[in-house]
């Protein structure tokens, strides 16, 4: 395994990145399961209510946090009652201690274990290995990567990064005889070798998916066995459980277990869920019973229980499923995308159990795509998290030259617009004759080599609005006009669009000049303040309109505006005006589909009277649609555009994965230019997998990303704005 | 849902996650079964075929020729039943002390103590260690299950499992299916430390 060490730059993490991106099998194995996962959770949860009963994971778990101090209290007092000896443990290394003086006072020397994530957070096996215990993983996947040295890759599937040719390799130097790459056999290898372990073993220890205090039961849910044999073979029992796995009743723990195989595995139910409470029968100790010990493990978790942002990382139920359906993981595998837990809780928690150092990077290495959050067992808002702690790491660290640069820039709107403007002309000798820029001047990075980029527009929105402000007499309604920096100054096209269409539809429009960025680079780069700082001016500028609705055609700044502005901007700003700026923020496609019908297009869905001319000639005007994460995810935003796109006259074709990622995320694609490349290919073969002309999105860095890819590969396909699609302005050439 | 229904959601939900349903038989007819099944089989799978003849005997190593049936202490009213048909056909009936044989046994018999119908999970009290290891060790696990028994979800189970929890020493098991991995490219393979083969034997009331 690639050492992590604590200095590892940046750049130095790429190159781990990249080796992991080479790696075809790793490509094709995490790819199918990306498919595969989705289908068999939907299956596993059919006919229930699953939004309900992660909801009431995440109130039971909350409660458990806050009462936390109450149920250590009844949990150690039932423990002691029924013959456990308890300990706290208030760090790893005392944890780790913990254990090795309970081995040694029992004269264990052979130890086995079942997988448990916290034994791999405390880094307990080097620990008792180095004090002369024999220790031996016994789940399937931990026992392969323990054999070669390695760290699990994913919280539920340890080896999911190996193929079963390299386990072959590896179980024929362990039995000395030649094992053939079948997986039946190789699994019943590790069945008869791992017999013996067990028979032998002193010291069984295990993990604990709950600990309940009513009656100080554990409960394990496991698949393959190995955890009834290390709780019955062994003399000893040690069970190592952060203080976050107390549940007051079973009957928390049985809501839990409805939630956490069908989100892991898209199992119902995994093969064994055990209840161990206290000692058990075993007939090899003079007394008839185990010796039996809980660890109680801190490391941490009071803080961050205390913390009023960061409890809810005490939530999780560690399913996994967050890196299940993560874009950055499906590309990279989980030793690149975590330290020890991994996926999207793994970047939070790194920086909590195993520090800054091993975060610093991680933090960086995720698009804000938002699939973790849509699918989290306890509802944790991880990708705010993942922000949050970008930013403390800026904060205790110092900020880097780039993102102080862009706070610094984004704080001065007029600065800021003013570069902008002067970069349209500073291009020119960069972009030769082609429309696109190589070199961004908003993105401070040379490596977009892999998507065409476009030109800043020559003149911006903000500059044409004057003229472009139409002119109407009796008024359906009066709307906002919120554009973003991008449509602002790179596709001012898009708004035009949107603009014909409110006119049609006798909606009135501004647009305050006073409008900036709407923060959300800012907070991709680690720069709250700045955030802060343009969420207030954002507030400010719509002040006086007295419009209806605050309309964007960006999913990103619909997303950012409405889910970032009242943390940001509460208790500098009045909180009724704060909450009546988010009320009113609607994406484009929900607006017009909302409205059409009656009031902004009059003909209402009967859209086809404006269908594009230039897309229908020139093909068979097939579309797909790329859903942007921060629409479908971040605004809830499913439908509509599809439906307006059908309405528009056009042949809609959906795209298996419509809802995955393009792989922008902003800053992200600057700093992990591989991984955004490889998304995005991804997303660019199955949107040409429907046989369409052109991808229809709705979101403008979509537009650069998937444009820009497309021109690029020199694929088959154009990209446009829905706007644009609705309004026929779609362009025929590629530009 | 009425308790007919039940039944059928228990078997098909068991039936997919690959346990083996033998539907509605008296307690001889069920144990015949088992032991004509168990006659059947191949030797114990946890020896390592790959290594010298089978038929060396080490101590609580796996013997390749005497097929045996764990059958746990508490469980001595099959054994008046149980004791013939397994003589008759050669197969060593293990009443006690099966850490002995912890390498491997063809086959455990034990009662379940409810049926859990939405996952098709058999909710069996393994207090004592044998309990435990017929479980565990063997290559199939015969589970024999009172239709009566059976109920719809483990919450409305709560406070039945919580008295059978109650207790020190307690260790209950839920066991849905015979024992799986994943772990190798993500194929599904059945049998890892736990059985090969679940059997669910239903018991008329
Ligand atoms: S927001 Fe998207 S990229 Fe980031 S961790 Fe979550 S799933 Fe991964
Ligand atoms: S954060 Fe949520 S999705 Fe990720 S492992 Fe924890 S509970 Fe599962």
């Amino acid at each position: 395994m690639e050492k992590k060490t604590s200095q590892e730059t940046l750049k130095a993490y790429r190159k781990r990145i990249d080796t992991a991106l080479d790696n075809d099998f790793l490509r094709t194995a995490m790819d199918r399961f990306a498919v595969a996962y989705k289908e068999g959770r939907k299956n596993a949860f059919k006919d229930m209510d699953t939004d309900d009963l992660i909801e009431q994971v995440a109130i039971l778990k909350k409660k458990a946090i806050e009462n936390r101090t109450a149920l250590l209290e009844e949990f150690t007092f039932q423990a002691e009652k029924k013959g456990i000896q308890v300990h706290m443990a208030a760090d790893a290394q005392e944890a780790n201690n913990i254990i090795s003086h309970i081995g040694k006072a029992a004269n264990c020397q052979k130890v086995i274990k079942s997988k448990s994530m916290t034994a791999e957070e405390t880094h307990l096996n080097p620990w008792l290995e180095n004090r002369g215990f024999k220790v031996t993983e016994t789940d399937l996947g931990e026992w392969i990567v323990q054999l070669r040295h390695e760290g699990p890759s994913h919280m539920v599937m340890p080896a999911i990064h190996l193929s079963r040719y390299q386990v072959a390799d590896l179980f024929s130097q362990v039995t000395d005889s030649r094992q053939d790459a079948k997986i039946e056999g190789l699994v019943k290898v590790a069945r008869s070798t791992l017999r013996d372990n067990f028979i032998e073993a002193d010291m069984g220890i295990t993990g604990a998916n709950f600990l309940i205090a009513k009656t100080a039961t554990m409960g394990l849910v496991t698949n393959e066995g190995n955890a009834r044999l290390a709780t019955t073979l062994p003399r000893v029992h040690v069970v190592l459980a952060g203080i976050d796995k107390i549940l007051p009743s079973l009957e928390d723990a049985l809501k839990v277990a409805r939630v956490l195989p069908r989100n892991a595995t898209g199992q119902q139910l995994t093969s064994y869920v055990t209840w161990i409470t206290g000692p058990s029968q075993c007939t090899s100790m003079e007394t008839d019973k185990r010796e039996m010990h809980i660890v109680l493990l801190d490391n941490g978790r009071s803080a961050i229980a205390d913390d009023p942002l960061f409890s809810q990382v005490l939530h999780c139920v560690r399913c996994g499923a967050c890196a299940n359906v993560c874009p950055v993981y499906r590309m990279v595998g989980g030793h690149q995308m975590g330290h020890i837990y991994i996926g999207a809780i793994g970047l939070i928690t790194t920086y909590f159990f195993h520090g800054r150092e091993n975060a610093r990077n991680l933090v960086q290495n995720c698009t804000n795509c938002g699939a973790c959050k849509a699918v989290c067992a306890a509802n944790i808002d991880l990708p705010r998290l993942i922000k949050e702690v970008h930013a403390r790491i800026q904060d205790e660290e110092g900020h880097p030259l780039k993102s102080l640069l862009l706070a610094k820039v984004l704080k001065n709107r007029k600065l800021f617009h003013g570069l902008l403007r002067s970069a349209s002309l500073a291009q020119v000798p960069v972009t030769g004759n082609t429309p696109y820029l190589r070199h961004l001047p908003m993105v401070f990075s040379n490596e977009h080599n892999f998507r065409a980029l476009p030109a800043i527009a020559k003149v911006p929105f903000r500059d044409r609005w004057k003229k472009l402000k139409p002119r109407i007499d009796k008024p359906a309604m009066k709307i906002i006009l919120f554009s973003g920096c991008v449509q602002d100054f790179v596709y001012p096209e898009q708004l035009e669009a949107a603009v014909k269409l409110f006119k049609k539809g006798s909606v009135d429009v501004e647009f305050p000049m006073g409008q900036s960025c709407c923060g959300l680079p800012a907070m991709m780069m680690g720069e709250k303040e700045a955030a802060r700082d343009v969420a207030i001016q954002n507030v400010k500028a719509m002040r006086g309109f007295n419009a209806q609705w605050i309309v964007t055609l960006c999913a990103s700044c619909a997303s950012h505006l409405t889910h970032a502005t009242r943390d940001l901007t509460k208790g500098f700003l009045p909180d009724k005006e704060i909450k009546d700026f988010i009320q009113r923020i609607i994406p484009f496609s929900d607006f017009i589909n909302r409205f059409a019908p009656e009031t902004v297009l009059p003909g209402g869905k009967d859209l086809a009277s404006h269908a594009p001319k230039a897309v229908s000639t020139a093909g068979k005007g097939k579309v797909t649609w790329h859903s942007p994460c921060h629409l479908c995810r971040g605004m809830g935003v499913r439908n509509a555009p599809k439906d307006l796109i059908a309405a528009s006259g056009q042949t809609f074709v959906q795209a298996e994965e419509e809802e995955t990622c393009c792989g922008f995320g902003g800053s992200f694609s600057a700093n992990f230019p591989a991984v955004s490349r490889e998304i995005l290919t991804r997303k660019l073969d199955d949107a040409e997998n429907t046989g369409a002309e052109l991808l229809v999105t709705e979101c403008p860095g979509c537009v650069l990303q998937l444009r820009g890819g497309a021109v690029n590969q020199e694929r088959n396909l154009k990209v446009s704005h829905l706007a644009e699609l609705l309004a026929g302005t779609v362009k025929t050439s590629s530009d | 849902m009425d308790h007919h229904q039940l039944i059928q959601q228990f078997k098909e939900k068991a039936q997919l996650v690959s346990a083996t349903i033998h539907p509605e038989m008296t307690l001889e007819t069920a144990l015949t079964t088992a032991v004509k099944y168990c006659q059947k089989k191949s030797s114990c799978q946890t020896s390592r075929p790959w290594e010298s003849p089978p038929g060396h005997q080490d101590n609580g190593g796996a013997r390749e020729h005497v097929k045996t049936i764990a059958l746990p202490e508490n469980h001595a009213s099959l054994e008046t039943l149980l004791s013939p048909m397994c003589s008759s056909r050669g197969i060593e009936l293990v009443t006690k002390n099966f850490r002995n044989h912890a390498r491997g046994m063809d086959m455990g018999i034990t009662f379940a103590d409810y049926g859990i119908a939405d996952t098709g999970t058999l909710v069996i009290g393994c207090d004592g260690e044998d309990m435990r290891l017929a479980t565990m060790i063997s290559d199939i696990h015969v589970a024999l299950l009172p239709q009566s028994r059976i109920r719809s979800t483990a919450l409305e189970l709560t406070d039945e499992l919580e008295d059978m929890m109650a207790a020190p020493g307690a260790y209950t098991a839920f066991i849905t299916g015979p024992s799986r991995t994943a772990d190798i490219e993500r194929v599904l393979a059945i049998g890892v430390h736990g059985p090969l083969e679940l059997h669910i034997m239903l018991l008329k009331d």
